[in-house]
């Protein structure tokens, strides 16, 4: 399995060369690799077999550990990841303009997507799990905003990223708070003995957050209509099948642990079904094919949602099911509109008129699905719905009002249902018929195979049910068996499910009037009106804090980190236990000619007028501290101040030539302020003094570290010279990090300097780069 | 450069006479300001300085020194020849951009860590080899020595990038206006 998405990754480095070579076939290449991990998966994993696992060590000294497990919950969702995957990385080699300049980065970020997706379903521990969930967010945020160009598209990207980028670190928190409690990060073991207490609450509240963002849940939908910018294909995959799937598939990940919680079943059940009401309710007013879907996602989202998180047998069954079925027919649906609207030019329904004539096949197909969607029998959506209604009934007063919910979003469900297939392919009186090109071979199988497998599999519910009952089974079943058929006699839910379909056909009819009011939404329950206040609100705080914060005064924040330095260790430095004794007033004689001349030399800085005067004195300074380590016999320590101190000396000197020479300033400070910076300097010096005499006196003898160090530095590192031993063998380590900041601050630092300067030579009269190149020609 | 002609005997005139230039960038014409003193001095003191700063390199495992101390005398040294003949100076004298030598210095360095991985050793161990060469006598070598070349090569690079940007940049605005001020009486 660890293969499985290890191939992922790897061919989706080499697609740009397929691409380059064969153009839009890379997408058939990459499709290769979901299809194979959907054969590779059922072989390995039986029903009734127990789950299988692996795991690779990660990071053993810190317990970090990459563990993939494959149950029945993650073959389902391998289904829709790999299948529905393969499927539309097919339907994209026909959807892509030959020679198209995306080919190569959308093939790329959508196996790499398909990758992450099945780490995503695989993952056992709670580390693997956000890290593979949040690599789904960043391909997403890629796929959405394309080119990046234009605003809108920009804008739509970013609300996705922001709003489930949001969500995932929720999660994080809340994954690890439940690890902590469950004492162990494993997922598995998490659900299988789940903590409980106060934090626990707050960590499911928080998980949820993440499964609710991701899942397009109320307050959080508006991202997901809005991500329809992008490719049919993306979206199909994307918003349709997949990773919007990865919240609900949260929630039933976790279910079995929780779902008796109140932090678990009010949020789920309250924003499920209003979510499925609210979507429901909105897709009736779209005109844009491709958004009314988006809406009916977000509604069956709530619907799955609430099947998936109530945690009992019949509704976990019925939302086994129904994440199949929605996955199959949605992506039908999707890729319907896409072949629409690259052969038509528009996906809206008021300029569509005539296309079910032309494309007869194509709309049977389509039709198949828009009917599983609207769950009329024998489709696998009436099947899902039948266990769903059934799962709900003879119930207290939660189960009725969720009931109540459901079949209110089940009616605009069949409503948006209708709306679509008459829309894409019904005949409008006064349009003009349109004339498109049939769509071509590779389209029809593409949208044929999902459309026929929701109709194929009720026929064999029995083939499937072990799997979606495996899942299920996490869950006491009720007294009398509960098995998915198509025909469970005389029942309420066949009651229900007729009423649906006889209030959905009216509120079609009625659709009109639903256009005109549906346009009203109160002011604060405004979804989309929030995000925006939020985010400029953000904006808005961000700005003011960096103003007041970034004053581009060098005096206020030097004087801010001296406050700092002084306030925060100097507190812990107070109320700790400080009682050492009192360190002798100097160890050798040869340190107080020494100390008098640094003292000296710092007093004199402060009286400096000019600049170079003051830079020679701070490098007294520094000689004379390299000085009182040569009078300790720390010849190494030694050896490099004075080092450094010559070459700061040096870089000091070639930029004070770009300064005025004295210290004059063109408005000389306060009083006040002069006394203020007096102060701040003046405490900040003696804390650090203290702070020297304090750890000195605390520390009469070297400490473990050290005699370690010496003893062990010639027999293992093979060295006399213990500064050394340290720097390049105990803490290498240490070493070659510091190096390679030193490159990052040498870089920057050019960089910055060059900044300046280059701008001006390219306008410059004088071309000076030729110059050199004159003098070795004169040379030669 | 002309072939130096060894049939004909130098006239005892001529004995002290320079045979070749002092400075690498002797016949720069950027205008910087110039000392024989210190040129003749760059000339004696340079390689001198470069061989301390290579003794502190491969001393450094036993003796004060090391790839830092060494580095950063090898980059005085260039320091030097800055002060006597300016960034043309520099530019003469090391062919290879301190960028690059920077990147050397840290692949050497990430190269040394990875090493010992090859051999089933934890990152970053260091191994002591023995060796007997004919005249040196005993001769100790140990691996992390590749590490404090690695460290060498990136502080000489980051004190080359420093006279590069901050020496020669400011170099060059500085006489551009010298330039400008000549130019304006015009």
């Amino acid at each position: 399995m660890l293969v499985a998405i290890a191939v992922h990754f790897a061919v989706a480095c080499v697609l740009p060369l397929v691409a380059r070579r064969y153009g839009r076939w890379a997408f058939g290449v990459a499709a290769l690799v979901p299809a194979g991990t959907l054969g590779y998966s059922f072989l390995r994993f039986t029903p009734g077999d127990g789950p299988v696992t692996e795991s690779f060590s990660w990071a053993p000294r810190i317990g970090l550990d990459l563990v993939l497990r494959l149950d029945a919950l993650a073959m389902v969702m391998i289904v829709l990841v790999a299948g529905i995957g393969a499927l539309v990385l097919c339907y994209y080699a026909c959807y892509a303009k030959p020679g198209g300049s995306d080919i190569s980065r959308n093939s790329v970020l959508l196996l790499v997507f398909a990758g992450s997706m099945l780490g995503l379903v695989l993952a056992d521990d709670v580390f693997s799990l956000y890290i593979f969930w949040e690599l789904t967010t960043v391909c997403s945020f890629l796929l959405v905003g394309g080119d990046g160009i234009g605003k809108n598209v920009r804008r739509s990207a970013m609300q996705a990223l922001l709003v489930t980028a949001l969500g995932g670190l929720a999660m994080l928190l809340g994954l690890i708070l439940l690890g902590v409690q469950a004492g162990t990060f494993r997922v598995s073991e998490i659900v299988a003995a789940p903590p409980s207490g106060t934090v626990v609450d707050i960590a499911v509240v928080l998980v949820l957050l993440g499964a609710f963002t991701k899942s397009a849940q109320v307050p959080f939908h508006p991202w997901l209509p809005a991500a329809m910018v992008a490719p049919t294909p993306v979206s199909a995959y994307l918003h349709a099948a997949a990773m919007v799937k990865a919240g609900v598939y949260l929630v039933a990940r976790f279910a079995p642990g929780f779902a008796d919680l109140p932090a678990w079943w009010v949020p789920v059940l309250v924003l499920g079904v209003w979510t499925m009401v609210l979507g429901g309710f909105r897709a009736l007013r779209e005109h844009d094919l491709k958004i009314l879907l988006a809406f009916g996602t977000v509604s069956q989202l709530g619907f799955l949602m609430v099947l998936l998180g109530t945690g009992s047998y019949l509704a976990a069954i019925a939302g086994a099911t129904m994440l199949l079925a929605h996955g199959f027919f949605k992506s039908t649906l999707f890729l319907t509109v896409g072949a629409i609207d690259r052969r038509t030019g528009t996906r809206d329904i008021r300029e569509l008129s005539g296309l079910g004539a032309r494309w007869p096949a194509v709309a049977v197909l389509a039709g198949l699905a828009a009917a599983s969607m609207a769950g009329v029998p024998p489709l696998l959506g009436f099947v899902g719905k039948e266990a769903a209604l059934e799962a709900y009934t003879g119930g207290g007063p939660r189960e009725v009002a969720v009931l109540a919910g459901l079949v209110l979003g089940s009616v605009f469900t069949v409503a948006y249902s209708l709306r679509f297939l008459v829309g894409a392919f019904g005949t409008r009186r006064g349009a003009k018929p349109a004339q498109p090109q049939a769509p071509g071979a590779g389209f029809g199988v593409t949208i044929a195979l999902p459309a026929l497998a929701g109709l194929v599999l009720p026929l064999v519910v029995g083939q499937v049910e072990p799997l979606l009952a495996e899942y299920a089974g996490a869950y006491p079943a009720g007294a009398e068996p509960y098995h998915l058929a198509l025909w469970h006699g005389w029942t309420l839910p066949l009651l229900l499910s007729a009423v649906i379909l006889g209030c959905g056909y009216l509120a079609h009819r009625a659709n009109p009037v639903v256009l005109r009011m549906s346009g009203w939404v109160p002011g604060p329950l405004h979804a989309q009106r929030g995000y925006h206040r939020a985010v400029t609100g953000l904006d808005g705080l961000a700005h003011g804090f960096t103003g007041r914060v970034q004053t581009g005064s060098l005096p206020t924040y030097i004087g801010t980190i001296l406050l700092a330095v002084v306030l925060v260790p100097g507190t812990g430095l107070l109320t700790g236990a400080v009682d050492g004794g009192v360190p002798a007033l100097f160890d050798t004689w040869l340190q107080l000619p020494v100390a008098i001349v640094v003292l000296v030399a710092t007093a004199t800085v402060l009286l400096a007028r000019r600049r170079l005067t003051a830079v020679l004195l701070t490098g007294v300074v520094g000689y004379g501290i390299g000085a009182l380590f040569l009078v300790h016999g720390g010849t190494d320590l030694a050896l490099a101040q004075f080092l450094v101190e010559s070459l700061t000396l040096v870089v000091f000197v070639f930029v004070l030539r770009r300064f005025p020479s004295s210290f004059v300033q063109p408005h000389p400070p306060i009083r006040s302020t002069r006394w203020m910076k007096a102060t701040v300097a003046g405490v900040g010096g003696v804390f650090v003094a203290l702070l020297a005499v304090l750890f000195s006196g605390n520390r009469p003898e070297p400490s473990a570290a050290s005699t370690e160090y010496l003893q062990r530095a010639l027999p293992e590192a093979g060295a006399h010279n213990v500064v050394n031993a340290i720097l390049v063998d105990f803490r290498a380590f240490d070493t070659v990090g510091e190096i390679v900041v030193l490159a990052v601050a040498a870089t920057g630092a050019a960089s910055l300097a060059l900044a300046t300067y280059l701008p001006r030579r390219r306008t410059g009269a004088h071309p000076r780069e030729d110059e050199p190149d004159q003098e070795t020609e004169e040379h030669r | 450069m002309s072939e130096p002609e060894r049939a004909e005997p130098v006239h005892w005139t001529e004995w002290d006479r320079p045979r070749e230039r002092w400075l690498l960038a002797e016949h720069s014409t950027h205008g910087w300001p110039r000392s024989l003193l210190l040129e003749v001095s760059t000339r004696v003191i340079f390689p001198t300085v470069l061989v301390v700063s290579l003794y502190l390199l491969f001393a450094g495992h036993h003796y004060a020194g090391g790839g830092f101390t060494g580095g950063l005398v090898a980059g005085l040294a260039f320091v030097l020849r800055y002060v006597a003949g300016g960034s043309a100076e520099i530019a003469a004298a090391t062919r290879i951009r301190p960028p690059v030598l920077i990147g050397y210095g840290l692949t050497v360095a990430v190269l040394t860590a990875l090493v010992p991985v090859a051999f089933g050793e934890p990152v970053l161990s260091s191994a002591v080899w023995t060796l007997h060469p004919p005249v040196l006598g005993e001769l100790e070598i140990v691996s992390s020595l590749a590490l404090d070349i690695g460290v060498y090569l990136l502080i000489v690079g980051v004190v080359l990038d420093l006279l590069r940007t901050l020496g020669a940049g400011i170099e060059n605005r500085e006489l551009e206006r010298q330039h400008e001020e000549e130019a304006e009486p015009l």
